[in-house]
């Protein structure tokens, strides 16, 4: 992928962090922009069209998870969170209103541009891949096909919907309510049971040591993520 | 007056007794008294002339309540002051008008008018007389005119009643005059006051109408008159010496003289009691008033003991202390007191007793003069009226009949043993049988049957047993000689014995009184924390008075039942009862003359600190007052109580004290280990940031790659010591708040192992899990957390080379999961230890880490429900155990 040219839009009150994103991003190419508070994000978005946005959640002025459902009412940039360890819940609210992705401070730079390459590229394809491989594991979507080290493995129809939806959201995070609701339907968005089961029996299926997960990460407290590459 | 050689040195504890009652008035109001000698003189007038005057001058008068009787006169007077509402009381059906002392004491005026000082308030009234309610106004420093009438005072009702023929009830009690700062005494020559009588203008109740006639003559006018002059002008004598004390002017002071004066059940007490308290006003001496219990006391009527117990009452208002002592003879008990307490004179009342029994006995007065030696006897005469009889004292109507058949049964049964031994032994001897039926008698049956035993013995001696037998003829005139000895020797042993017994049930009671104390005292010691030590008194105080007891502590200044005995509920206007007894550190309630319909008796306990609480009694009977021996008792243990409570509060409070040191004193000490963890790394890093800036391209390759790595490790450190402080904060302020869901226990483990990273490559890790684990509920987040942080504990605590294992499996109420390691293991002391803040294991090589992790399992693992525990492995190593409950399965 071609990162030279692309426009990030960094928004953080902090002017170290907002100073360490520039010098990072900078180097691998990408143009920055920055802004300290949401209200500006916002202008800024409308004015200078980035492509991509880093966005921290505790704004002075108007809450990260307000400026992200705001930004989601007319546009499709990509969106990455900046969130503190313990905020948990703000960060499912933050996902669930759109945002792409997240990062719990302190991230190093390499967590930085995986997650950044991992966004840009789930937004920059037209349709999704039609054959996911890592690994052991091979899915075909298009011929419903799923093969752990060459054979080919029976799911049931939920199993499969689920790792269909982690496929199509490749290296993103996805929420439990965003899982429970694309796979059973809003009605079922707290039955968060169902998709613990679910999810251990696909393991047990898939994961060469299911305490061991390679494929599906656990985001403890957020949902989970197909880790693309190891 | 005393004729006493003269002291002339004025006494410094009398100085100093002035000097503090001086400062106790200028806080409290003042209290001015228009006395007059009789209804009708202008009492009432001229107290309201004298407001209307202060009005004038500038001060702050209020009506506090004045009785017009709808006089003309009066009620103009009244115009142009202002008037606080009386409260109306409902009585019977009655609608009685008292004055609203509440009203007033909120209005805080300069000076209130208050007519009327001996008048008794209606029932419901928080005092049951009015010179109370003058108390308190005069407490909280609200200045008084009253009136009052010469029959009023305690001290003189028998005199006023000789003169004028009609005994007043109301009286007030003699120390409210004496510390009055004023009395004006308000006179009107008596042929005036006749003449205003004749007019109508003397106020008359109806009924009274004909002892008013008896009483509105000339002759008891002028005597009246006197003596209320007479009363005034005492008063001024006793400002005059007042005077002359403060400023130690040397003058006539009298001796120092003491009184006693010995109460019995008969109705001439009283008058006795006055008496006393007027000699002792006149010899401005101490009086003590005593009472003996004699074994015949013992057997008093419940009404004679009622009675005596009001005259010791009477007395200690009237400024004595009073006793009860028990004692075989009056005479000899009250010499030993009175020789004991150095007593100068004492006073009794005329024998009431028939001249026979003091011929037997010889009379009180007379053992009292010949035993008190240089004690002065004085003998004051008391009018005989018809009183309650005296019980014949060889009656006992309580006594069941049944013993005195047994007495006779005795005599039969030795009359019989006695015809048996007949033949062998001469008459004169079988008189010893017949005079240990006595004794059995006397013992076993009381005084009565003993004495009924030993008439019988002596006529069925001679019936049978004596010649000429079965007569009542005696052959042998010795024989006479035997009867006389047999009876006296038979009724002297009936008299001492049954004398014996009962002094012995007296001993015993009052044993019983004073054990209990003494149990009080040695429970109250033992019992630790103010809950333990209300317990004991509440059931130690209940045991002793057969009562049900109530305790009372502040709490924010305000009283709170704290506790109780069982089945006693404490209603609303009875806390208020016991807070009014709280503020004014006074009696209150039931038995007292405050709130006297208050169904319990308040005491409040008192310490040098103060007040520190109110114990309330609910007496059980129809006896309503306490005799003073009680209340002494009450007093004493209510001393006890308070020292034994104030104690327990001290204790707590200085084990407070104690742990708040303690506290701090850790507090200091963590707050150096954490600013130390947290510099350390910081070190480091900002080390290796400044060298590679200083240095820069200068450095080698291979140097600046390990600086940079070190600067990141150190970094990754801080951060989760960070978090670890964090996390424990948080515990500790409660604020972790868990956020429950059904978890997948083998997710958790493998989401706490994604989480370690770096420290697992290269390290074996087994994970073993039982099959059907159900979802448990649990904080996700947080639980991972605690997995993480064992894990990473067994990590760096055992070698490279060796295996950790994870075991995880339910039973139906718990999921437990251990985490295994074979390092080397914890020394056996430690393993609780190491679960304590900041402990960290001795070791040889320095292991990295702040201590807290483990604590941290521990909070959230418990705020679960949960336990986790650390126990030594077989083959090296330590072993840790994490057990929740699984309750909660059914939301699947």
């Amino acid at each position: 992928m071609n990162e030279i040219g692309l426009r990030v839009l960094v928004v953080d009150d902090e002017r170290a962090i907002r100073r360490y994103l520039h010098a990072a991003l900078n180097a691998q190419g990408y143009t920055v922009y920055e802004a300290s508070g949401g209200k500006e994000a916002l202008n800024m978005t409308v004015a200078d069209r980035p492509d991509l946005i880093i966005l921290d959640l505790g704004l002075p002025d108007l809450d990260g998870v307000e400026v992200t459902r705001q930004l989601r009412e007319w546009t499709h940039i990509p969106i990455i969170i900046l969130s503190v360890r313990e905020q948990e819940s703000d960060k499912i609210n933050a996902l669930d209103a759109g945002a792409d992705d997240y990062l719990t401070k302190p991230f190093s730079s390499g967590e930085l541009m995986a997650r950044m390459r991992a966004t840009l590229r789930h937004s920059t394809q037209s349709g999704s891949d039609p054959v996911f491989e890592t690994d052991n594991l091979k899915v075909d979507l298009t011929r419903r096909q799923v093969k752990v080290g060459g054979e080919e493995i029976s799911l049931t129809p939920t199993e499969y919907d689920l790792l269909r939806i982690l496929v199509q959201n490749a290296g993103r995070v996805l929420t439990h309510h965003q899982l429970l609701r694309q796979v059973w339907g809003s009605a079922y968005e707290s039955e968060a049971h169902l998709l613990r089961v679910n999810m251990s029996n696909l393991r047990r299926k898939i994961e060469p040591d299911p305490t061991r997960p390679r494929y599906i990460i656990t985001e403890p407290g957020v949902g989970y993520r197909l880790r693309t590459e190891s | 007056m005393s004729t006493s050689p003269p002291n002339n040195r004025p006494d410094p504890d009398d100085l100093l007794a002035r000097v503090q009652a001086e400062e106790k008035q200028r806080e409290r109001g003042h209290l001015k008294i228009f006395f007059g000698y009789a209804a009708g003189v202008g009492k009432t007038y001229a107290m309201l002339e004298a407001a209307h005057q202060r009005k004038a001058e500038g001060m702050d008068v209020v009506v506090g309540y004045v009785e017009t009787h709808k006089r003309m006169e009066t009620e103009n007077m009244l115009r142009g002051l202002e008037v606080i509402q009386s409260k109306t009381i409902t009585y019977r059906n009655i609608q009685l008008k008292e004055m609203d002392i509440d009203q007033v004491l909120e209005r805080r005026p300069r000076l209130v008018l208050v007519d009327e000082l001996a008048h008794t308030n209606a029932p419901g009234s928080r005092h049951a007389k009015r010179y109370q309610d003058v108390e308190e106004l005069i407490s909280a420093g609200i200045n008084v005119y009253t009136t009052l009438n010469i029959q009023h005072l305690e001290s003189l009702n028998d005199v006023v009643a000789q003169i004028t023929g009609t005994k007043v009830r109301e009286t007030i009690p003699d120390r409210v005059i004496d510390e009055v700062t004023d009395i004006e005494l308000i006179d009107l020559p008596t042929d005036e006051l006749l003449n205003r009588l004749r007019e109508g203008k003397v106020y008359i109740p109806e009924q009274a109408e004909r002892a008013i006639e008896k009483f509105f003559r000339q002759g008891n006018l002028t005597a009246l008159r006197e003596l209320t002059m007479r009363r005034a002008a005492e008063r001024v004598d006793d400002q005059m010496l007042d005077y002359m004390g403060k400023r130690a002017i040397p003058g006539p002071w009298p001796a120092r003289e003491r009184l006693l004066v010995c109460v019995s059940p008969g109705a001439a007490s009283e008058r006795l009691i006055r008496a006393a308290r007027r000699l002792a006003d006149e010899l401005k001496a101490e009086w003590n008033a005593i009472f003996v219990e004699t074994p015949q006391q013992i057997r008093m009527t419940a009404e004679q003991r009622d009675r005596v117990d009001r005259m010791l009452r009477l007395a200690e208002e009237l400024g004595a202390k009073s006793i009860t002592i028990p004692g075989q003879s009056v005479a000899e008990t009250v010499t030993n007191y009175a020789r004991n307490q150095n007593i100068t004179k004492i006073i009794i009342g005329k024998s009431q007793r028939s001249r026979w029994s003091e011929l037997l006995r010889g009379s009180v007065a007379d053992q009292l003069i010949h035993q008190s030696g240089p004690i002065d006897v004085y003998f004051v005469n008391s009018e005989s009226q018809p009183s309650l009889k005296q019980p014949e004292r060889y009656w006992q109507p309580h006594r069941p009949w049944r013993r005195y058949f047994w007495g006779i049964a005795l005599v039969a049964g030795a009359t019989g043993l006695c015809a048996l031994v007949a033949p062998y032994i001469s008459p004169t001897n079988l008189v010893v049988i017949y005079l240990l039926s006595t004794v059995v008698a006397a013992v076993f049956l009381g005084r009565g049957p003993a004495i009924l035993t030993s008439v019988l013995s002596v006529v069925a001696f001679d019936f049978f047993f004596v010649p000429p037998s079965l007569t009542l003829a005696v052959s042998d005139t010795e024989y006479i000689l035997t009867f006389f000895g047999l009876l006296s020797v038979s009724l002297v042993i009936s008299y001492l014995t049954a004398q014996v017994r009962e002094q012995a049930d007296a001993a015993q009671r009052r044993e019983a009184q004073t054990a209990a104390l003494y149990e009080l005292g040695h429970d109250l010691t033992a019992a630790v924390g103010l809950e333990a030590v209300a317990k004991t008194i509440i059931d130690h105080i209940g045991q002793i008075y057969s009562r049900e007891v109530a305790l009372f502590l502040p709490e924010n200044n305000d009283l709170k039942l704290y506790m109780a005995s069982q089945d006693l509920s404490v209603a609303e206007n009875e806390l208020a009862v016991a807070s009014w007894a709280f503020e004014h550190n006074q009696q209150a309630g039931r038995g007292t003359d405050t709130l006297p319909d208050a169904s319990m008796h308040y005491q409040p306990l008192k310490t040098t600190r103060g007040i520190i609480g109110v114990l309330g009694i609910k007496p059980l009977g129809i006896n309503t007052y306490l005799s003073p021996d009680q209340q002494r008792i009450l007093d004493a243990f209510a001393n006890q109580v308070a020292l034994a409570i104030e104690g327990a509060q001290l204790v707590e409070h200085a084990r407070q004290t104690e742990l708040l040191e303690a506290t701090e004193k850790l507090q200091t000490a963590l707050l150096n280990s954490i600013s130390h963890d947290l510099r350390t790394p910081l070190v480091s890093i900002t080390g290796a940031l400044s060298s590679l800036e200083e240095a820069g391209p200068a450095l080698d390759e291979e140097v600046r790659k390990s600086l940079i790595e070190t600067a990141r490790e150190e970094a990754e450190r801080l951060n989760r010591l960070v978090g670890n402080l964090l996390d424990i904060t948080r515990l500790e302020a409660g604020a972790m708040q868990l956020h429950r869901e059904a978890c997948d226990v083998q997710e958790l483990i493998g989401s706490a192992l994604e989480q370690i990273g770096t420290p697992l490559k290269d390290r074996q890790v087994n994970v073993e899990m039982s099959p059907k684990i159900p979802l448990v509920p649990l904080d996700f987040v947080l639980f991972s957390r605690v997995l993480v942080n064992v894990i990473d504990n067994a990590l760096k605590y055992s070698p490279l080379e060796k295996p950790i294992d994870i075991r995880a499996r339910a039973s139906k109420q718990d999921l437990e999961i251990s985490i295994a390691d074979r390092g080397e293991g914890v020394p056996v002391d430690d393993l609780e230890r190491i679960f304590d803040k900041f402990y960290r294991v001795q070791r040889p090589d320095n292991v990295s880490g702040t201590g807290l992790g483990l604590s941290i399992c521990k909070g959230i693992v418990e705020a679960h429900n949960g336990c986790i525990r650390a126990e030594n492995r077989h083959g090296g190593g330590v072993i840790f155990t994490i057990r929740v409950p699984l309750e909660g399965t059914d939301n699947q």
